[in-house]
């Protein structure tokens, strides 16, 4: 009798699962994003509670992320990526996921408001709601659509970060989260042309899926269009620079040649070399994003060690 | 009943009440420190105890 309750699902999960409910590789791009965030901001915060911050930031974006898991566990379950996830392999049964979810948002979001300030807390609080309710509950399901609304979950980090610094919003911090609100679309629509077949097996409604490769294609070129002014944009606001300014030229002429040669490209020439080009954009995009917070960075710490560009024009903002 | 035989079941309990652990004993470092830097930055918390005392303001100008 003992070793029958003892092999119930979800009854004896290892520690490493309930780690892994948290999403650790989306946690770190929080992670990296948040503190961009944070440190390009004008306002000098203590080492120690800048840590506190970021570490509580990225507790809540796995308290979603393990949200996002057990809503999505029937999904997960039919899909190569994921069908070895916690939930859906019956390691962690469904409701310690959403127990374990629920008290880590509340656990992040609280800290964060008596270690920052209650502003960047909601900030927190609207970013979690939006992943784990208007998204993976709502949206995902519905329109393939999902990606772009969805994407702005994944845009908050920076704007929290900045919040933490300063207390509020600024036009800098939305340049940052429309920089990555409009490179999520490109981002993912580029997996999802060579990733389809799981999506379609789960019944997702992403937009290959629903509207074919084609209009996929297109669309990657739209976005990347809209993307391509935002980076500038930044470079002339208060927390850009030359670096920056020269970083986010050649990688947004970079992108759209590589949206441009993907729309360009016919389906037949795409299977026959199994989507290399399209994996090679999807590699692009993730350097993409990576560089242009490692441009802002670099003019974060050049103005924090007084190497600054006095004459630099900041016509944004 | 062999209740005192080690069971692999009960080691991996055992690792995981030690991470839980470890995870508790970091919390309360983390909220120890937090109150430290709090408590040493946050000039203004003794000015606005009880009654305002002036002479503990940081003077700006």
């Amino acid at each position: 009798m003992t070793d029958l309750t003892a092999s119930e699902p979800g009854q004896d999960a290892e520690f490493g699962d309930f780690f892994a409910l948290l999403k650790p590789r989306v946690m770190s791009l929080v992670i990296f994003t948040a503190a961009a965030g944070l440190f390009v901001a004008p306002i000098h915060v203590h080492p120690f509670l800048a840590f506190a911050s970021i570490l509580f930031i990225a507790i809540g974006a796995g308290a979603s992320g393990a949200l996002n898991m057990w809503w999505d566990a029937d999904i997960d379950e039919v899909m190569n990526r994921t069908k070895g996830r916690p939930v859906p392999s019956g390691r962690v049964s469904p409701n310690d996921a959403k127990l374990f979810g629920l008290w880590l948002s509340v656990i992040s979001v609280g800290m964060l408001g008596l270690t920052a300030n209650f502003f960047a807390a909601g900030l927190l609080a609207f970013t979690i709601f939006f992943y784990a309710v208007v998204y993976s509950m709502w949206l995902k399901r519905l329109t393939p659509q999902n990606i772009v609304i969805g994407g702005a979950a994944g845009a908050f980090p920076p704007m929290i970060g900045w919040a933490v610094a300063t207390g509020g919003v600024s036009l800098e911090s939305v340049l940052m989260f429309g920089l990555i609100f409009i490179w999520t679309p490109p981002h993912f629509w580029s997996l999802a042309l060579f990733m389809n077949d799981d999506y379609s097996k789960a019944g997702v409604p992403m937009l290959p899926v629903t509207h074919g490769k084609r209009e996929t294609r297109k669309q990657i070129l739209i976005y990347s269009i809209l993307l391509a002014p935002v980076g500038p944009l930044l470079a002339f606001s208060s927390i850009g620079g030359p670096v920056f300014l020269t970083i986010s030229l050649v990688l947004n002429s970079l992108f759209l040649m590589g949206a441009w040669r993907l729309f360009r490209r016919p389906e037949d020439a795409a299977q026959s070399d199994k989507y290399a080009v399209e994996r090679r954009f999807f590699r692009l995009s993730l350097y993409y994003l990576f560089l242009h917070f490692v441009g802002l960075l670099i003019e974060a710490s050049l103005r924090w060690t007084s190497f600054d560009m006095a004459a630099w024009p900041h016509w944004v903002g | 009943m062999a209740i005192h035989i080690e069971h692999e079941l009960h080691k991996r309990r055992a690792r995981r009440n030690l991470f839980v652990g470890l995870v508790l004993a970091g919390f309360v470092v983390m909220v120890f420190g937090i109150t430290m830097v709090k408590l040493t930055n946050g000039g203004k918390i003794e000015g606005f105890d009880h009654s305002v005392r002036p002479s503990l303001e940081v003077v700006t100008e």
